[in-house]
């Protein structure tokens, strides 16, 4: 081969290699929207969301027609059953048949969403709004929206986690009410417990991390851990309310009939979200649960005589009896969105519009998710309901804040709690120095 | 002779031949272009990226392989298993969907029906087929334990216990073992009749002709399954990811993630690892990092396969 052919195949080879390279840049862009849109022009605006029953989408439905209704110009076409992953290959997407205004049911993306800029920040929006995002939402709403201070999304809607409870089962076990404290709620567990041989006829309480709703987040609530210290490092080592949730759980667990005996009981539970569910058939006395199961049970054949109270919390704790575990969906702004003044104003009316949100809540049995709206006498007077209101209104409660990488935080904390209640791990603080370690590889393996 | 001494009649004939024959390979150039090079380089080189899947990947170098092979818990346990599906799942298949084989062609009476009872399985939905397995080895109120109790054997866990849950999923590999036992029957009608009788007359048993007549003949499609087994366990997503989620008893959401691999990370395969890297951790890089392990894996494995294997063909010949 000459010098000349050689050179030859290595420039078809630089320009192969230039080609591929162009290609494969282009294909990881995203076309880009912008706030420079006319809010007064006509316009329509694609908004997808995860509903999907008929008496959501007409909620939704209503909603949007009242928002047309005040803004004449503007025209909402809504997407019904969208999917976080649709969701994410849309952002990535964009294009004009991209959603200008996405909401996802799940709060551990917005990390992700604000961090990369999938979502605009709207907080520019809200200043020119005169919204305050911390005086209109409660701590815990207001948390799970936002990203390192960059509010990229708003809650559309919560979810709040309290106790239900057996009234029938309280009143043949001579328990008058439901338990304030955990000690309290420890002591009931075990008097509400029915061992017949190896197994149970009647469990107080499933504290097992797999017993449904059970999981390490929602109880750790109580105890109003902080999850990341302000620099963004994990905390789990150092938080001793963290610590404190995990030993709670497994001094419960030795006291209900050790890990093996639950276990085994648990795999006999019915699917979470059929009339089978463990509390619905009597087979468990308390449970945690969000706001849904009221209207589950009651929707269903069911005869349990059921009542709802905020999770009892630590007794050192007693003057924050109230509060719980918070999530919900969120709503935001696609960045590749060019009409994002306009949806703004879907997004503002959607979310702080007092008779906009009550009206949503109780069209779909959620809890409102403005300061204005859980304090509103419209709000459904259910008394399951007017708890969980209750418990979404309470300052104490929170929320697992989101990181960016998804839930991976909370997939490794989950991994050591089901280590230790098994007593596969029994060093606790070690488990959690180690725990630590991997959340801060994970969010430096993710930036 | 040099392309320049030819005379220019001559070479134009050759380049029209040779666009002929490019435009008659162009379908298949441009779907393995498409569909297999381009996203293959570009996984080769999103491996050496940041990549959240929203803003453009930026040159990482090692980092991502550095990440999955060093600081990823899940990836040794899914490598792990992955490896033991590969192995025991595929063995078993072939093991049992040759010896099903053998039984359809060789019973007298009712062959119709133990075929379509065979097969059937097979056409079920992934999905309904784990869901109906996890139901019914429920170690609680599974019909299959309940038998089990009252013959007084013991109860495993099944998909509850990390020590079962593998040999549970093989028992629902094997249950769909239909579409090898067709492929195998096909193959086994096709050895000559003569030969049997010959070596029968010569006095072989029924073990030397399996060996000396029934295998060899039985060695490209014992080839063919061996290797679409090896890829279909590389691939191995629905059963292990809805028998983990369903006997855990979570279906996941905020504050409550899915656990990978349940119970224990034992159904844990290298598929979930791209998924949960990919599109719940934003992570494309590492993603792409696992799924050139795949890919590298099955290559190796089909190599290896298929250098045993033409080596048995050469011997034919």
């Amino acid at each position: 081969m000459t010098r000349h052919s050689r050179l030859r195949r290595l420039g078809r080879a630089g320009a192969l290699g230039a080609t591929l390279a162009l290609a494969l840049t282009a294909c990881f862009g995203s076309s880009q929207g912008g706030a420079n849109d006319n809010p007064n022009a006509d316009v329509t605006i694609t908004f997808w969301h995860g509903w999907s029953a008929p008496n959501e989408v007409k909620a939704i439905q209503d909603n949007i027609d009242a928002f047309e209704k005040e803004h004449p110009n503007i025209h909402v076409k809504a997407v019904s059953a969208i999917t976080d992953d649709k969701i994410n290959q849309a952002l990535r997407a964009g294009g004009p048949n991209a959603p200008d205004v996405v909401s996802s049911f799940s709060t551990d993306n917005v990390g992700a969403f604000c961090s990369s800029g999938a979502f605009v920040d709207l907080t520019p929006f809200l200043e020119k709004s005169g919204i305050d995002p911390k005086k209109v939402f409660p701590p815990a709403q207001a948390t799970y929206t936002q990203f390192e201070g960059n509010q990229c999304a708003l809650p559309l809607l919560s979810d709040a986690y309290g106790l239900y409870y057996n009234k029938d089962m309280f009143k043949a076990a001579g328990i008058a009410g439901p338990p304030k404290t955990l000690s309290e709620f420890d002591a009931d567990a075990v008097k509400l417990t029915k061992e017949s041989g190896d197994t149970y006829s009647q469990l107080g309480f499933m504290p097992l991390y797999h017993g449904y709703e059970s999981a390490l987040s929602h109880i750790a609530a109580q105890w109003s851990p902080t999850y990341f210290t302000p620099d963004g490092k994990s905390n789990a080592a150092d938080d001793p309310g963290l610590k404190a949730a995990y030993e709670w759980q497994k001094a419960l667990v030795g006291k209900l009939g050790g890990f093996d005996k639950l276990d085994t009981f648990r795999t006999t539970f019915a699917d979470e979200f059929s009339d089978n569910n463990p509390f619905m058939i009597g087979k468990v006395a308390m449970a945690i649960d969000g706001e849904w199961r009221g209207g589950m049970i009651d929707d269903s054949d069911s005869k349990v005589n059921y009542g709802v109270a905020p999770f009892p919390v630590p007794d050192d704790m007693a003057a924050q009896y109230g509060k719980g575990y918070i999530t919900g969906t969120i709503v935001g702004i696609a960045s590749t969105s060019s009409k994002q003044n306009a949806a703004w104003e879907f997004v503002k009316f959607m979310t702080t519009d007092t008779d906009a949100v009550v009206n949503f809540a109780n069209g779909i049995h959620n809890v409102a998710s403005t300061k204005a709206a859980l304090a509103s006498p419209n709000l459904d007077k259910d008394p399951t309901t007017q708890a969980f209101i209750k418990i979404a209104s309470n300052p104490y409660s929170n929320t697992t804040p989101a990181s960016p990488n998804g839930g991976a935080y909370q997939v490794t904390l989950q991994n050591l709690g089901y280590a230790y209640e098994k007593g596969k791990q029994t060093d606790l603080q070690a488990g959690l120095d180690d725990a630590a370690q991997q959340i801060d590889t994970d969010i430096a393996q993710s930036q | 002779m040099t392309a320049a001494a030819l005379d220019p009649g001559l070479r134009r004939r050759r380049r029209r031949e040779r666009l002929r024959n490019l435009a008659f390979l162009s379908p298949w150039l441009l779907g393995t272009g498409l569909f297999f090079l381009y996203p293959l380089v570009t996984t080769a080189w999103l491996s050496f990226t940041k990549y959240d899947g929203f803003v453009s990947p930026v040159w990482d170098g090692l980092g991502n392989w550095k990440f999955v092979f060093q600081d990823y818990p899940f990836f040794w346990p899914a490598l792990r298993n992955t490896l033991w599906f590969v192995v025991i799942v595929v063995t078993t298949r072939i093991v049992v969907g040759l010896g099903l084989g053998m039984l359809v062609i060789s019973v007298k009476r009712g062959s119709s029906a133990l075929r379509t009872i065979f097969y059937a399985p097979y056409l079920a939905p992934p999905v309904a087929a784990t869901l109906a397995f996890v139901f019914l080895l429920n170690p609680g109120t599974g019909p299959v334990n309940t038998i089990l109790g009252r013959l007084g054997l013991p109860q495993p866990g099944w998909f509850n216990d990390p020590t079962w849950s593998k040999p549970s999923l093989t028992l629902l590999a094997l249950w769909g073992v239909g579409d090898l036992m067709v492929i195998f029957m096909a193959a086994l009608l096709d050895v000559p009749n003569e030969l049997y009788e010959a070596a029968a007359l010569d006095g072989a048993g029924a073990i030397r002709r399996f060996r000396h007549i029934t295998l060899p003949h039985l060695r490209p499609i014992l080839l063919f399954a061996a290797i679409t087994g090896v890829i279909v366990m590389m691939q191995y997503y629905t059963e292990p990811l809805v028998a983990g989620q369903v006997a855990s008893g979570q279906i996941g959401g905020s504050g409550q993630q899915t656990e990978p691999g349940y119970p224990d990370g034992s159904t844990l395969t290298l598929p979930q690892l791209v998924y949960n890297l990919g599109f719940q951790r934003f992570d494309f890089g590492a993603a792409c990092v696992i799924a050139l392990i795949l890919f590298t894996l099955s290559m190796v494995f089909a190599a290896f396969l298929m250098r045993r294997g033409s080596g048995f063909l050469a011997g034919e010949d």
